[in-house]
C-alpha cells in the first residue's frame, strides 16, 4: 500500500504507539506551570556534574532510562535510539547515549529534533524494521548560551524577542504493539529561509519553516483545517506565534483557537523573565512527552499536530553574513 | 525583483512590524544613572586616594586597580550580569564592563583548561576591544604628530 502522499507526507499503515514516554527538567523549569507534569524536576542544574555538557549528558541518559523504564523494557530491548541537541557535534545526546551501547541515529535539527525522531522512529517501526525505538531531545540553557551566546556572567541585556533555551529533556518509546496514542502521520520539512538574521529573534527565524511544513501536511493529506484538536508548534515564542497565524492565514489555513506553543507553554511569561518564551531541543520534548501525552491519554486532545521548529543557527556562518535558515517537521498524533 | 525577494522583503516588514524593540529612553535613563554612579564612585575613591598623598598619575592607576578588582569580584558572585541587565551600557562603558567582559569567559571557560580554556578564551569579548583600541591610539598618534 502507498504510504507516501503528496509532496512531504506520510500516512502510517500500521501507526505506531507512543507506550511510554518520561521527561526531566532543571529548577527554573520547574518554577513553571507544568512544573507537576514533569517526571522529575532537578534542583541542580548541574545534574550533578562537573560541566554544562557533562549535565546535558545526564540528563539525556536519565531520562532516556526513565522513559525505558516505565516502558516495562530494559534498555538492551530497544532496537534503536534516536537523539538530538544543540550542542557542537550532538555531544549531548552522544555523550549522554554512551553507556547505553544500543544502536544509535545522533540527530541534528536543531530544536525540531524531537520532531524528527518521531517521524523516523515511525518509520523504523511501520516499515517492520524495530518493534521498539527511542526517540529523544535534550538541551541545557548554560550550554546552549555557552555554544551560541555569551558566558554566563557577561553583563548583557537580553532583547524582547529573545527566548530562553529551556533546561530539559524529553524521550518517547515507540512500539509496534501496545496501548497508547499513535503517530499516524508525519511530514517532512524542508529548510525555509526568508532571509531573517536577527540571532535575537528566533522565533521569526522559524515561523516560515512551521508555516511551510503545516501548509504541505494539510495540502498533501487533504485534510481539513479543522481536522486537529491542537496544533503545537516547538518554540516560536510570544511574536513568532502571531507570525504563524498571519502567515498561516495567507496560505487560506486559519487555525487560531487550535494554535499553541511549548516555549509559550512551559514558563509564566510574566513572572519567570523569559521574555519571548522557552525554546530549544528539551523545550517541545519535555513538554509533549509529560503535558500534551498526558492530554492524550486522558481523552482531553483526539488528535493533535506536532510540530517541533528549528531555526537552524551556526555561529560562524551568521558571523560571515549568513542567514537563519528554519526546520519544522510535523508529527500527528491520535488517540 | 523576482518573487522570493518580494516574499522575503514582505515577510521582513511582518516581522518588523510584529516584533517589540527594546525601550531606548528607559533603558538610556538607567544606563546614564548607573553609569554615572560607578563614575561617581570612581571619583570619590580618587579624591581620597589622593588625598592619601599619592601622585595624579599614580592614582589613577590605582582608582582603575579598584574598580577592575571589584567588577571581577562581582562578576564571580554572580552579581555583576545582574546589575548588567539593569543598567545596560551603564555598566558595559565604564572600565568595570571591561572587566566583567575578561572575567566572565575566564569563568565560563575554566572547565577547558588553564591554557585553551582560561588563557586562550579570556580575551574572547574583550579582545576586539584592545586591538582596535591600539590601532585607533596608533592612528590619533600619527595625526597628532603630523598636525603639531
Amino acid at each position: 500500500m502507498k504510504k507516501h502522499f503528496g509532496e512531504a507526507s506520510v500516512k502510517f499503515e500500521n501507526p505506531p504507539t507512543i507506550i511510554s514516554a518520561a521527561a526531566i527538567v532543571g529548577p527554573k523549569e520547574g518554577e513553571g506551570p507544568l512544573s507537576e507534569h514533569f517526571d522529575k524536576v532537578s534542583a541542580d542544574i548541574l545534574f550533578g556534574k562537573d560541566t554544562w555538557e557533562q549535565a546535558e549528558s545526564e540528563l539525556m541518559r536519565q531520562t532516556v532510562a526513565l522513559a525505558v523504564q516505565k516502558a516495562g523494557l530494559a534498555i538492551e530491548d530497544v532496537q534503536y535510539i534516536f537523539a538530538g541537541d544543540l550542542l557542537n557535534q550532538n555531544s549531548g545526546s552522544i555523550y549522554g547515549a554512551r553507556s547505553f551501547e544500543r544502536p544509535f541515529y545522533g540527530l541534528f535539527g536543531a530544536c525540531s529534533a524531537m520532531g524528527m525522531g518521531m517521524n523516523l522512529g515511525a518509520k523504523l517501526i511501520d516499515g517492520g524494521f524495530a518493534d521498539y525505538v527511542v526517540a529523544n531531545a535534550s538541551s541545557h540553557f548554560c550550554g546552549a548560551e555557552k555554544t551560541f551566546r555569551f558566558p554566563l556572567e557577561l553583563g548583557t541585556q537580553r532583547a524582547p524577542t529573545a527566548s530562553w533555551t529551556v533546561t530539559g529533556d524529553g524521550a518517547v518509546v515507540l512500539s509496534s504493539k501496545g496501548k497508547g496514542p499513535r503517530i499516524t502521520a508525519a511530514t517532512t520539512g524542508s529548510i525555509v529561509d526568508l532571509g531573517m538574521k536577527d540571532v535575537n529573534n528566533m522565533g521569526a527565524a522559524m515561523v516560515p519553516a512551521a508555516a511551510d511544513v503545516i501548509a504541505k501536511h494539510f495540502r498533501d493529506l487533504n485534510l481539513p483545517t479543522n481536522h486537529y484538536d491542537l496544533i503545537a508548534t516547538g518554540d516560536l515564542g510570544l511574536y513568532g506565534q502571531t507570525l504563524l497565524l498571519q502567515l498561516l492565514k495567507q496560505e487560506g489555513i486559519d487555525i487560531a483557537g487550535r494554535l499553541t506553543d511549548c516555549g509559550m507553554l512551559i514558563y509564566d511569561l510574566e513572572k519567570q523573565d523569559v521574555h519571548a518564551g522557552g525554546s530549544g531541543c528539551g523545550c517541545s520534548a519535555s513538554v509533549f512527552a509529560s503535558y500534551f501525552l498526558k492530554k492524550l491519554r486522558n481523552s482531553e486532545i483526539n488528535k493533535m499536530l506536532f510540530v517541533p521548529t528549528g531555526a537552524l543557527h551556526s555561529v560562524v556562518t551568521i558571523q560571515q553574513g549568513e542567514t537563519i535558515p528554519g526546520i519544522a517537521h510535523a508529527v500527528a498524533i491520535e488517540r | 525583483m523576482n518573487a522570493t525577494e518580494q516574499k522575503k522583503q514582505k515577510y521582513a516588514e511582518m516581522v518588523k512590524h510584529a516584533s517589540p524593540r527594546s525601550t531606548v529612553l528607559i533603558n538610556s535613563l538607567k544606563a546614564f544613572f548607573v553609569g554615572g554612579a560607578i563614575c561617581a564612585a570612581g571619583q570619590l575613591i580618587y579624591n581620597y586616594i589622593e588625598s592619601l598623598g599619592f601622585a595624579r598619575e599614580e592614582t589613577g592607576i590605582i582608582v582603575a586597580g579598584i574598580l577592575v578588582a571589584s567588577a571581577a569580584l562581582l562578576t564571580a558572585l554572580r552579581v555583576y550580569d545582574k546589575i548588567a541587565k539593569f543598567s545596560g551600557a551603564g555598566t558595559i562603558i565604564p572600565i568595570t564592563g571591561f572587566a566583567n567582559a575578561i572575567a566572565a569567559p575566564a569563568i565560563e571557560h575554566k572547565k577547558e583548561g588553564l591554557v585553551l580554556g582560561v588563557g586562550a578564551k579570556m580575551f574572547l569579548i574583550a579582545g576586539p576591544v584592545i586591538v582596535y583600541g591600539t590601532v585607533t591610539s596608533v592612528i590619533v598618534g600619527l595625526v597628532y604628530y603630523f598636525m603639531r
